[in-house]
């Protein structure tokens, strides 16, 4: 009786050592993708666009009819009640069997997961379909808020900063930072953006700083190797002018992105900001906003970035999530997700670089009455070191915001 | 003096029914205010970590494994903290005072006659509204862009934009607190309508009204003074739901800066994973403010019934009764018309094409929004149905356990430790719930419909026990003597004596649970890991889009639901007694 017993022991703790390490090596695809067959995966990710969601949707029928890979959408109203379970989890000592493995983040949420050891990898750069990025000639690809990605999170696509305006009441918008406090003090509670430390808001701010500052080179270095007060004196001097011309003088902000669009869409405001270059058309197409909205960028280029999918430490289908992270960077799904009749987000792909099939699905893309073209877009401008922004956040918040 | 002697004869009535037959089956009866208590404390000990562990510096997934005092200064040396602080004190206190007032003022000028029928069924489409939807209305009702606006303009106003006027969103919270007033309206008053059922209410004002007194002043002398004792738990769940407020608060609040509780919440949201401390000083700030609260209500209390004392023994009659019916009618019209009106506008934007100022109704009608949720929606109706009603019938069962535990066996110090369950409805929810995800977690529960079916139990249970409690102890036990000198033992009294008296208030009270747990939001996601998807999991979501017509669509349903509750709640009653008039 004594050796059975033993040996059931010992193959139970193989076993269970076993299930710790046998993470398949990402290099290895043929080996994720026979792990990932029959896996479900749990992907957490902002649920307030129902045609980002309908794409979700597509994917994950595309992914287990070609993969086998169960793919489940998590809706959240902000990302980070998924973040708070994967540190609910971390505190129950719950370091693997995690119930979430793919999360939609920002760079904020990036910087800071990544730096309390909340994410798995590197697998990234190992996917298959990374040689399509052209990543070493695209430095958004592989620094997100100039915090070096290192394989934690894969690109999913590009955003950059716009403007949309009422053409029907603004015919011409003010194309620099400066013309628009000019154009505001003309047309006074025509012009507002989300309350810092929204994160558009707080991409208003940067942009603004962008504009002002006559060298923005110590913007991309952390904020303690600077002189904080002197680079950041001319975005609170014009501020200072701004903010009485501002919709309800200043005294009130809308809370999100979406709240700007519908103050927009209500007559309240002629001009807004956002990150999405097609959000426009696509607000047209959904009734939300006035057919006569079009979309415009800053002279002297706007600030872009990409966005991405990263896996948690603890993530129960990491091979899943690689699957279903590496189909979303196809050029099929890219060209897909483009579609301004599907989404309209821009890719992450080198698009010039591909083969001569897939370049056509993105040549094809008719993008909207309201969208730019991506020369017209411009080349995108690079976030400025995340160290500013907290500074700067709380710097509003005391002149504007709760210490008003 | 006629009422002290009747109470008298209560009292002596309770001690001669209390103690009556011991049972003769094994006696599990007395230990239902101990299991109940066993199995809530888990969770309630679990939450409480929850909020006070990150307030001294301790979230070991974060690295902080020393207690410390550090997000308490930081708390104290962020510049809003006054001024949220004073927000969340005065919007609480002044919209639960208002809508106190209003709900008695509704009660004093009209219960017992035909207009009050016609309130009364107002009530549950009020009720039912969930406090976010009957918040976006509002704003889209009253903004310088919204609806009231929009059909006066531009023919009556000029206006062809909207004027820069800051109405959603003032600084001194008005908005908040007419928002908040005319969504516990209808919840006072049903509250109040189940107390009433324990009372001889028309009895009273008619025999006052003999004496020449005012039919308002008669009722607020000599109902007024035997429904607050039992309506008072419900006034403070509502002042401490309305101190920490979130989702109405973003909505109709002001945010430079935000009531505290708005303030927390992003403090939680933000990027930055140490803010987390700061949420987490703020949250236990929060729950001394509503405990504070709580206790200045208390003295308030004191003070106006001794004042009261001494004004019902002057003996003034009161003569204005028509201008007091006259403000009741208008108040209760104002506060239902805001909400119905509300509910109303997002119906028409579920429907609407392109709407934009100042066109009072849409410029085209289309189906697209509900055709692209309608899938979605049955299986999201189901989910939210199963877990309401087994969350309620767990709820009902063990409060109905512990208060008939405490008449027979006359448990009063066993179920006054019951207060420990209210702590969920005083506690800030966000990290309250963070603390409970982590226990359910850690013991393997979290993910399946079960655990969220507990956690919504959490909630419940106190919004049953403290609609249940009050009228349950105010029955008149000499019912209960008659029926046993007639030879009924415990359990025939309860069955065919207490419970079917006793309906009203018990199918109101399960009606409250089933739509309390209708609206949790944050339990559900964090317990269910997001895997149990409801209407309002849903509806949260896909609101943070703002779209308008898909915050109607889901309003609508949203209401749908606990609005076949409420309904049987207040027909129920009727139809079973169409034959007893005074229980009907």
């Amino acid at each position: 009786m004594r050796r059975p017993r033993a040996a059931l022991w010992a193959s139970l703790l193989a076993a269970m050592a076993g299930a710790a390490t046998a993470e398949t090596d990402p290099a290895d695809w043929d080996g994720v993708l026979e792990a990932a067959e029959g896996q479900t995966v749990y992907w957490n990710a902002w649920g307030g666009d129902p045609r980002t969601n309908a794409y979700i949707e597509w994917a994950a029928d595309e992914v287990l009819s070609r993969f086998g890979v169960e793919l489940e959408l998590v809706k959240q109203s902000d990302i980070s009640a998924a973040i708070s379970t994967v540190l609910s989890e971390k505190s129950a000592g719950k370091d693997e069997g995690g119930s979430i493995d793919l999360l939609w983040i920002n760079g904020e949420n990036f910087a800071a997961m990544k730096e309390k050891d909340l994410l798995f990898g590197p697998w990234a750069e190992d996917l298959p379909n990374w040689s399509l990025l052209g990543a070493e000639d695209n430095p958004a690809l592989t620094e997100d808020f100039t915090v070096p990605t290192e394989g934690l999170e894969a690109p999913w696509s590009m955003a950059q900063v716009v403007f949309y305006h009422d053409s029907a009441r603004v015919p011409e918008p003010p194309k620099t930072v400066r013309d628009l406090l000019d154009w505001t003090r003309a047309n006074e509670g025509r012009f507002t953006y989300p309350q810092p430390p929204n994160f558009l808001g707080t991409t208003f701010l940067k942009q603004a700083l962008l504009g002002l500052v006559e060298d923005t080179g110590p913007l991309y270095a952390p904020v303690s190797d600077a002189d904080y007060e002197a680079v950041t004196a001319p975005l609170w001097d014009w501020l200072g002018e701004l903010t009485p011309t501002l919709w309800r003088s200043g005294a009130a902000y809308p809370q999100s992105g979406p709240a700007q669009r519908q103050l927009m869409a209500d007559g309240e405001i002629d001009i807004a900001i956002s990150f999405s270059p097609a959000e426009a058309s696509a607000a047209i197409a959904n009734f939300e906003l006035p057919e006569s909205v079009r979309t415009y960028v800053l002279d002297g280029g706007t600030i872009g970035n990409a966005n991405f999918l990263a896996i948690p430490y603890n993530a129960t289908a990491k091979e899943g999530a690689m699957v279903v992270a590496n189909f979303l960077m196809s050029p099929e799904a890219q060209a897909r997700k483009q579609d301004p009749e599907v989404l309209g987000a821009l890719t992450v792909l080198d698009v010039a670089a591909l083969g001569e099939e897939d370049r056509a699905l993105f040549e094809d893309l008719d993008l909207g009455i309201a969208t730019l073209t991506p020369e017209e877009l411009g080349s995108p401008l690079a976030e400025p070191h995340p160290s500013w922004m907290e500074r700067i956040e709380e710097d509003w918040d005391r002149r504007y915001g709760a210490g008003q | 003096m006629p009422v002290s002697k009747a109470a008298g004869s209560v009292r002596e009535a309770r001690i001669l029914a209390a103690p009556m037959r011991p049972g003769r089956r094994p006696r599990l009866l007395p230990l239902a205010p101990l299991f109940t208590l066993v199995v809530l404390l888990g969770p309630v000990a679990a939450g409480l970590i929850g909020v006070l562990a990150p307030a001294f510096g301790y979230y070991p997934a974060l690295g902080a494994t020393e207690l410390s005092l550090a997000p308490v200064r930081s708390l104290l040396a962020w510049p809003g903290l006054g001024g949220a602080v004073r927000l969340s004190a005065v919007t609480a206190l002044a919209s639960t005072a208002l809508a106190l007032g209003v709900t008695l003022l509704i009660c004093a000028a009209w219960h017992g006659t035909r207009a009050f029928g016609a309130i009364e069924r107002l009530l549950s489409p009020l009720l039912s509204v969930p406090h976010a939807a009957a918040a976006l209305g509002l704003a889209f009702l009253i903004s310088p862009s919204g609806w009231i606006i929009r059909a006066l303009s531009p023919w009556a106003t000029g206006w062809d934009l909207p004027p820069d006027v800051l109405i959603v969103g003032d600084p001194a919270g008005l908005a908040l607190i007419a928002g908040l007033a005319a969504k516990e309206i209808p919840f006072l008053l049903l509250m109040t309508l189940a107390a009433l059922s324990q009372i001889p209410a028309r009895r009273s004002v008619l025999l006052a009204q003999t004496q020449g007194y005012g039919r308002v002043t008669a009722w607020v002398k000599t109902v007024f003074p035997r429904v607050y004792p039992q309506i008072r738990l419900p006034i403070y769940a509502v002042l401490a739901f309305s101190a920490s407020v979130v989702d109405v608060a973003v909505i109709l609040g002001p945010s430079t800066p935000p009531p505290l509780s708005v303030q927390i919440l992003r403090w939680l949201n933000d990027p930055d994973l140490s803010m987390r401390f700061e949420a987490g000083a703020g949250a236990v700030l929060q729950f001394g403010i509503v405990l504070s609260l709580l206790a200045l209500w208390r003295c308030g209390e004191l003070a106006l019934a001794r004042a009261g004392t001494a004004w019902i023994a002057r003996g003034a009659r009161g003569r204005a009764d028509a201008a007091w019916r006259g403000l009741a009618a208008l108040a209760a019209g104002l506060s239902a018309g805001a909400v119905l009106l509300a509910v109303a506008g997002l119906a028409v934007w579920s429907f609407a094409g392109f709407w934009s100022f100042p066109d009072a109704l849409p410029a085209g009608l289309t189906l697209r929004s509900w055709e692209g949720q309608l899938p979605g929606l049955a299986e999201l109706t189901g989910t939210t149905i199963l877990i309401a009603a087994v969350a309620t019938i767990i709820s009902l069962l063990l409060v109905l356990a512990c208060l008939e535990a405490e008449y027979r066996h006359g448990l009063r110090p066993g179920t006054r430790a019951l207060w420990l369950l209210y702590i969920p409805l005083i506690v800030p929810q966000t990290t309250f719930v963070t603390g409970l995800q982590t226990l359910a977690i850690g013991t393997g529960l979290a993910g399946p419909t079960g655990s969220v079916i507990a956690a919504h139990v959490v909630f419940v249970l106190p919004y049953v026990f403290l609609s249940l409690g009050d009228p349950f102890r105010a029955w008149d036990p000499r019912y209960g003597l008659a029926a046993a000198t007639l030879g009924a033992g415990p359990d025939r009294l309860l069955w065919q004596v207490r419970l079917p008296m006793l309906l009203r208030p018990i199918l109101t009270a399960a009606a409250v649970g089933f739509a309390v747990s209708v609206g949790q939001y944050l339990p559900t996601l964090l317990l269910g890991l997001g895997r149990v998807p409801t209407l309002t999991t849903e509806a949260v979501a896909l609101s943070s889009g703002g779209d308008r017509r898909l915050i109607g669509v889901y309003a609508i349903t949203q209401t749908a639901v606990p609005l076949l509750g409420f309904a049987a709640a207040i027909a129920l009653p009727a139809v079973a007694f169409r034959n007893r008039k005074g229980l009907a």
